[in-house]
């Protein structure tokens, strides 16, 4: 069973009743799932949560889905590492990374994506479909594989060669001539036509509830303790504007002692930051951009979400800064050599993100920070010129040779 | 001399269930005043009480959103069309 309500719009606070719609058609507001929480304050406690399976669907009681109707490749539950090493390079003391590389297909979009397909089962969609910059359209079609659904996923012709693969052996890829806002555009169009499920449009409300189970996890890892700063990358806002919904859910249904805000910070690239912006601009209109980063799976220009993030770092004291590509490549390589996580460059923009912000003290040495590392270095191996230190013959004297004997 | 726009699933409602509207060319908020003086019920939905495009309505112009071009004053030529559509999507 599930404790999810109805549909109701942020904006005009209609409700609607549950189904494949996602914005209001009074207002054009986004849709949100809403939920009977004294009823769940009732049934869930950490006992219950602890029994539950090794995944984000341990959560179930908090998310739109009966724990019985999943579409489940298994995400969620990624290790929470304590990062001394990194810490002490930033002058921190009490830093941890969530390593969401280490879901099904390698990036935190199977959390959105489990709900999603759950749902698209539930309403009876055939056929399932996204807009994506690379590693939603990997987890779509991986899970629609597993449902057995058709997929049809839809990304920019430009993004890295390794995410076309992984996606195109699951499932239909289709390049878009356009960037990812082109890609987005086409997809809510085609969804007037099409009677698809698209996991991040029509889907969207159910989708987006998935990614509340990181601050679960995070919650939960830690002892049941809430942490007092988060470094969130924004691409949409959709991740952040969750991270917040599932901190506060936490204190609604009384899982964590404390109530009080952790705050939320937004990592954004430099060479599309429309949020960043609009956060060092004291304003709450974002401006779309033309994308041009090698983070290209943070590259939305106008990133549905962006209202409500930077709303919601700015309710949590947080901030949100943009980096430049080289220090994102610094930062990958600063965490792999610190922590033996190897990320892809929506990471690096968050640990880089973390770097400026420890040094300028927005970050608080003092406070236990956790930095959302959301997708693995092996998609995209081409922006880290990373190469052997050397080529030797097979044997012991050919290794001194080119390295030098033992001291 | 008419641009077309195009109306989205759940908007046919107000518009008779016409997926397309010819509207004269012009100025894009001339193009707006003549779909909702033809269809009032229709304004309320895309404009709130100034007159201003609601925060979550995205309209494009051949395809480009007119935050890239001039806004409320981009010119749309005979032929051209007119898009609407939810901003609240994707990511």
């Amino acid at each position: 069973m599930t404790f999810a309500t109805s549909l109701k719009c942020r904006e005009c606070a209609r409700t609607y009743e549950p189904g494949p719609l996602y914005f209001c058609e009074w207002c054009f507001g986004p849709l949100e799932v809403a939920y009977d929480y004294d009823r769940i304050a009732e049934v869930v406690s950490r006992e219950s949560i602890e029994k539950g399976p090794p995944s984000l669907w341990r959560y179930s009681d908090l998310l739109p889905v009966s724990r019985s109707a999943t579409v489940d490749l298994g995400a969620g539950l990624t290790p929470l590492i304590k990062a001394d090493r990194l810490a002490d390079e930033l002058g921190l003391t009490d830093l941890w990374i969530k390593n969401d590389t280490l879901n099904p297909t390698n990036s935190f979009k199977d959390r959105p994506v489990t709900v999603a397909l759950s749902k698209a089962v539930e309403f009876g969609f055939e056929t399932v479909a996204c807009a994506s910059t690379g590693n939603l359209a990997n987890s779509v079609a991986a899970h629609a594989a597993h449902a057995g659904l058709d997929s049809y996923v839809f990304v920019p012709h430009d993004i890295e060669p390794a995410k076309i693969v992984a996606a195109a052996v699951l499932g239909n890829v289709v390049e878009v001539e356009g960037n990812y806002d082109d890609v987005n555009r086409l997809c809510v169009e085609l969804h007037d036509t099409y009677e698809w499920g698209f996991a991040n449009i029509n889907l969207r409300p159910y989708y987006a509830e998935g990614s509340k189970t990181i601050a679960f996890e995070t919650a939960e890892q830690l002892g049941w303790r809430l942490p007092d700063h988060v470094i969130v990358p924004v691409a949409s806002g959709a991740l952040l504007t969750k991270v917040k919904k599932g901190f506060d859910e936490l204190v609604q249904v009384d899982l964590v002692p404390e109530d009080r805000q952790v705050r939320i910070s937004g990592a954004q690239a430099e060479g599309c930051s429309p949020v960043a912006v609009a956060f060092e601009n004291g304003s709450e209109d974002i401006r779309p951009q033309k994308p041009d980063t090698i983070a290209k799976s943070l590259a939305i220009g106008d990133p549905a979400d962006g209202y409500y993030a930077l709303r919601a770092v700015r309710k949590s004291g947080g901030a949100v800064a943009a980096v430049t590509d080289e220090e994102t490549i610094d930062a990958i390589r600063l965490l792999a050599r610190t922590e033996g996580i190897f990320t892809e460059p929506a990471g690096g923009v968050t640990i880089a993100t973390l770097v400026k912000l420890a040094a300028q003290g927005i970050v608080d040495p003092s406070e236990r920070v956790v930095a959302y590392v959301t997708g693995h270095g092996l998609k995209t191996p081409e922006v880290v010129n990373a190469q052997a230190l050397a080529r030797v013959p097979a044997n012991v004297a050919g290794f001194q040779e080119v390295l030098g004997e033992k001291e | 001399m008419s641009a077309i726009v195009k109306i989205p699933t759940s908007l046919r409602g107000l518009t008779g269930g016409s997926s397309e509207v010819e509207v004269p060319a012009g100025p894009l908020d001339e193009v707006i005043t003549s779909l909702t003086d033809t269809y009032p019920d229709l304004g309320e939905r895309l404009l709130d009480d100034a007159g201003n495009l609601r925060r979550f309505v995205n309209v494009f112009v051949a395809d480009d959103d007119i935050r890239f071009l001039d806004g409320l004053e981009t010119a749309v030529s005979s032929g051209q069309v007119v898009t609407i559509l939810p901003a609240v999507a994707g990511g």
